[in-house]
C-alpha cells in the first residue's frame, strides 16, 4: 500500500557502501592472492596485524555494542593460545586443526566464567574481568605439563614443510578475518542486531522495549571470546611458542582498546581505521621503544576528550558517509512531499501491519 | 598453631597498607561511579615523587609524605577538572577509558624516565624495628605504623564524608547531581575534589609501599587490583567495608602464601571471586 503520490524505496545501500562492499570484496581476493606473490616476512607481519584486527574487532561488538567494557580479553586470547598446545603438541591433533578448537575452548571458558563475572555491571566488570585474567595466568603458569611459568614450544611445527606452515597459517588468519567481518555484519543485520544496536543506544529504552539486554549480553560476550580464543590460536600457532606473561599479556586488552576508541567505537569501521593508524605509528617510532605506547596512549585520551566517537566517527559526520550497509535509509522518490510526510505514510503503513 | 597467628596478624597488617590503595578508589567509585584504572599508576607516580625529596635534599620518607600529599592533591583536582570532567555522563564507558588511556601513559612515561629498575624508600632502623609478644611472636614496628595510620585515615574521611560541609557535598553530588547542581553545589568542583581526595590518600599507600617492599613503573596493575578487590569485597559505599575488604584480602595472601610463592596473590584473586559468587554486593554494603 502506498501513500498518494509518494515514491519511496527503504534501502540499505547508498552508492559510497555499494562501492565500499565491492573494496572489500576486492582487498578480499587480494588478501587471499598473498602466498603466491609474498615473502614469509610479510605474510607473518600481516598475521599479526590481522589478528589485532579481529581481537579489536570482538572489542568492539562487546564494549561498543554490547556496553561490556572488558580489561581482561587476554584471558580468552591465552586460553585460545594454550589450546592449540594442548590439543597439537599433547594429544597429537594437527595444529591447523587445533586453532578452531582453541576459539571453542575459549568460548566454553568464557560461558563457564560469565557466572561470576556477570555479577558485577559497568565499571566493577571492567576490573573484575581484569582479575580474571591475572587468575588464567598465575593458573597457567602452575602446569608444569604446560611449561609452567617459561612456556613452551610447538615442536609438533617441525614436521609440517615451512612453506606449507606459513602459507596455512597466513590463509587460516585471512579466513578468520573475512569471516570474522562477515559475521559481524551479518550479525549487526539481523533481528538480534537491531537488539544489540538497541542496547547501544540506551540500555533502559532497549529493555523496555522487549529486547532480553541481558541474554544479549551473554551471547555476545561469548561470541567475542571464541573470537579472541581464535587469535590467540592463531597467533601463538604462527609464533611457534607460548608463555603465560605473553599469552595473558595486558597488552593484548590494550591494543584492541587503543584501535577501537582511535578508529571509532560502536561502529564496524572504527578498528579498521584504528588498526591503520596503530601499525602506522608503530612502523613509525618503531625504534622508540615505549615511546610508541605513549603515543597511542595519548591519541587516544585526546580523541576520548574531544571527538568520542573516533576518527571514523568524527569523518562520518563531516561527510555523511556509511561504508557497511548496516542503516536503513529513506529514499523518496516524490519530489511534491517532504521526508516527514513520507516517514508519517510509513508508519501509518506499519501499524496497518503491511 | 603460633605460625597461624603469626600470619593473621601479618595479613591484617598488610591489609591495612591495602586499605590505603583502597580507600581512594572506593571513594572516586562511590562519588562518580568511575573506577579509575590509573588509580595504581599514578600511586606508582607518587612514590616516584617522593624519591626525589628523599634522594636529593634527604628528607625523611615520612616527612617527604607531606609535600607529595599536596602535590598530588592538586594533580588530581586538576586531572578530574580540565580531563575526565569532559567525558562525564550517564554512559561510563568514556570516563574509564580515559583513566585508562592515562594508565598506559603514565605507565610508559614512568618507563621513559626512570627506566625499569626497582626503588625503594629507606627508613634506617625503623623498618627492621619490632615489637616482641611473648616469646615467639613479633610485630614490625613499621607495618604497626602503617596500620595505625590506615585506621586514622580512614576514620578521618569517614568523618570527613559524615560530618563536614563538602562531605555532604560529596554525598549529594554521588546521589543525584543535577539536584545538587540546583543546591548550588557544583558537580565539576566536587568531583575533582574527591579525584583529589583519593590521590592524597592513595599517596600515602604509595609512600609506605615504597618503603615495605620495592616500586617499579610496572606495579600499577597490581595496586590498582588490591585496591579494587578490597573495595568489592566490602562492599559499596562503605568506607569501613572497604577498609575490612582490604584487611580479608590481606589476611587471604597472607595465608595463601603460606603456600608458596605465587599463591599469595592467587588466594586474594580467588577469596575476590568467591564473595563475588556468593555476595555480590559484598560485605557490608550500604548501597546496591
Amino acid at each position: 500500500m502506498m501513500g498518494e503520490g509518494l515514491r519511496y524505496t527503504v534501502s540499505r545501500n547508498t552508492s559510497v557502501s555499494t562501492a565500499a562492499v565491492w573494496l572489500g570484496v576486492a582487498a578480499a581476493v587480494v588478501a587471499l592472492s598473498v602466498p603466491w606473490w609474498a615473502n614469509a616476512g610479510f605474510m607473518r607481519w600481516a598475521v599479526e596485524v590481522m589478528c589485532y584486527l579481529v581481537l579489536a574487532q570482538m572489542w568492539n561488538l562487546m564494549a561498543g555494542y554490547g556496553g561490556l567494557m572488558s580489561v581482561g580479553v587476554q584471558a580468552f586470547v591465552g586460553v585460545g593460545g594454550y589450546s592449540v598446545f594442548v590439543f597439537a603438541q599433547h594429544l597429537g591433533l594437527h595444529p591447523f586443526l587445533a586453532i578452531p578448537l582453541g576459539g571453542l575452548m575459549a568460548a566454553i571458558a568464557a560461558a563457564i566464567t560469565s557466572t561470576v563475572v556477570f555479577r558485577m555491571r559497568g565499571g566493577y566488570f571492567a576490573i573484575g574481568t581484569w582479575v580474571l585474567a591475572e587468575v588464567f595466568r598465575i593458573a597457567f603458569s602452575n602446569v608444569s605439563t604446560l611449561g609452567g611459568g617459561s612456556g613452551q614450544s610447538l615442536t609438533v611445527m617441525t614436521h609440517i614443510d615451512r612453506g606449507v606452515r606459513e602459507k596455512g597459517i597466513y590463509l587460516i588468519a585471512t579466513a578468520t578475518l573475512i569471516v570474522a567481518s562477515l559475521a559481524i555484519n551479518l550479525l549487526l543485520r539481523s533481528r538480534f542486531g537491531l537488539g544489540l544496536t538497541a542496547v547501544r543506544d540506551s540500555e533502559a529504552a532497549a529493555e523496555a522495549q522487549g529486547v532480553d539486554v541481558k541474554a544479549l549480553k551473554f551471547i555476545v560476550y561469548v561470541l567475542s571470546s571464541f573470537g579472541a580464543g581464535l587469535v590467540g590460536a592463531i597467533y601463538f600457532t604462527s609464533i611457534l611458542r607460548i608463555s603465560p606473561p605473553a599469552a595473558f599479556d595486558a597488552n593484548w586488552a590494550v591494543a584492541a582498546i587503543f584501535i577501537v576508541v582511535i578508529g571509532g567505537i560502536g561502529a564496524v569501521e572504527g578498528p579498521i581505521v584504528g588498526a591503520f593508524v596503530f601499525f602506522a605509528l608503530r612502523w613509525f617510532l618503531a625504534d622508540y621503544g615505549s615511546w610508541y605506547w605513549l603515543a597511542m596512549g595519548g591519541l587516544a585520551v585526546v580523541i576520548i576528550m574531544f571527538a568520542p566517537s573516533g576518527i571514523w566517527g568524527f569523518v562520518k559526520a563531516r561527510f555523511d558517509l556509511q561504508l557497511l550497509p548496516l542503516q536503513r535509509k529513506l529514499i523518496v522518490r516524490s519530489a511534491k512531499q517532504s521526508i516527514g510526510a513520507a516517514v508519517a505514510a510509513l508508519g501509518s503503513e506499519a501499524s496497518k501491519g503491511v | 598453631m603460633m605460625e597461624w597467628v603469626d600470619t593473621l596478624i601479618q595479613g591484617v597488617l598488610l591489609g591495612g597498607l591495602y586499605a590505603l590503595f583502597a580507600i581512594g578508589l572506593s571513594i572516586t567509585y562511590g562519588v562518580m561511579r568511575v573506577v579509575n584504572i590509573a588509580h595504581g599508576d599514578f600511586m606508582v607516580l607518587a612514590a616516584y615523587l617522593a624519591l626525589w625529596p628523599v634522594t636529593h635534599l634527604q628528607m625523611h620518607p615520612f616527612l617527604a609524605i607531606v609535600p607529595v600529599v599536596v602535590l598530588m592533591f592538586c594533580l588530581g583536582y586538576t586531572v578530574q577538572r580540565l580531563m575526565l570532567n569532559r567525558t562525564m555522563g550517564p554512559n561510563f564507558l568514556a570516563p574509564m577509558l580515559l583513566t585508562f588511556g592515562l594508565s598506559v601513559i603514565l605507565r610508559n612515561g614512568l618507563q621513559q624516565v626512570y627506566h625499569a629498575d626497582s626503588r625503594s624508600l629507606q627508613i634506617g632502623d625503623l623498618a627492621i624495628d619490632s615489637l616482641h609478644i611473648g616469646s615467639s611472636l613479633a610485630i614490625g614496628a613499621f607495618p604497626l605504623i602503617v596500620f595505625v595510620t590506615s585506621l586514622t585515615l580512614t576514620a578521618a574521611t569517614s568523618l570527613l564524608f559524615s560530618q563536614t560541609r563538602i562531605g555532604i557535598a560529596l554525598r549529594a553530588t554521588s546521589d543525584d547531581p543535577e539536584t545538587a547542581g540546583l543546591m548550588g553545589i557544583r558537580a565539576s568542583h566536587t568531583y575533582a575534589i574527591a579525584l583529589g581526595l583519593a590521590f592524597a590518600l592513595v599517596t600515602v599507600g604509595g609512600v609506605f609501599a615504597g618503603i615495605r617492599t620495592t616500586f617499579s613503573p610496572e606495579s600499577g596493575p597490581a595496586t590498582l587490583l588490591y585496591a579494587f578487590e578490597a573495595v568489592v569485597i566490602g562492599g559499596m559505599g562503605s568506607l569501613w567495608g572497604t577498609f575490612a575488604g582490604s584487611i580479608i584480602l590481606g589476611v587471604a595472601q597472607g595465608v595463601g602464601a603460606n603456600f608458596g610463592a605465587g599463591f599469595g596473590v592467587l588466594a586474594g584473586h580467588l577469596v575476590f571471586l568467591a564473595v563475588l559468587f556468593f555476595r555480590p554486593t559484598g560485605l557490608l554494603a550500604r548501597t546496591q
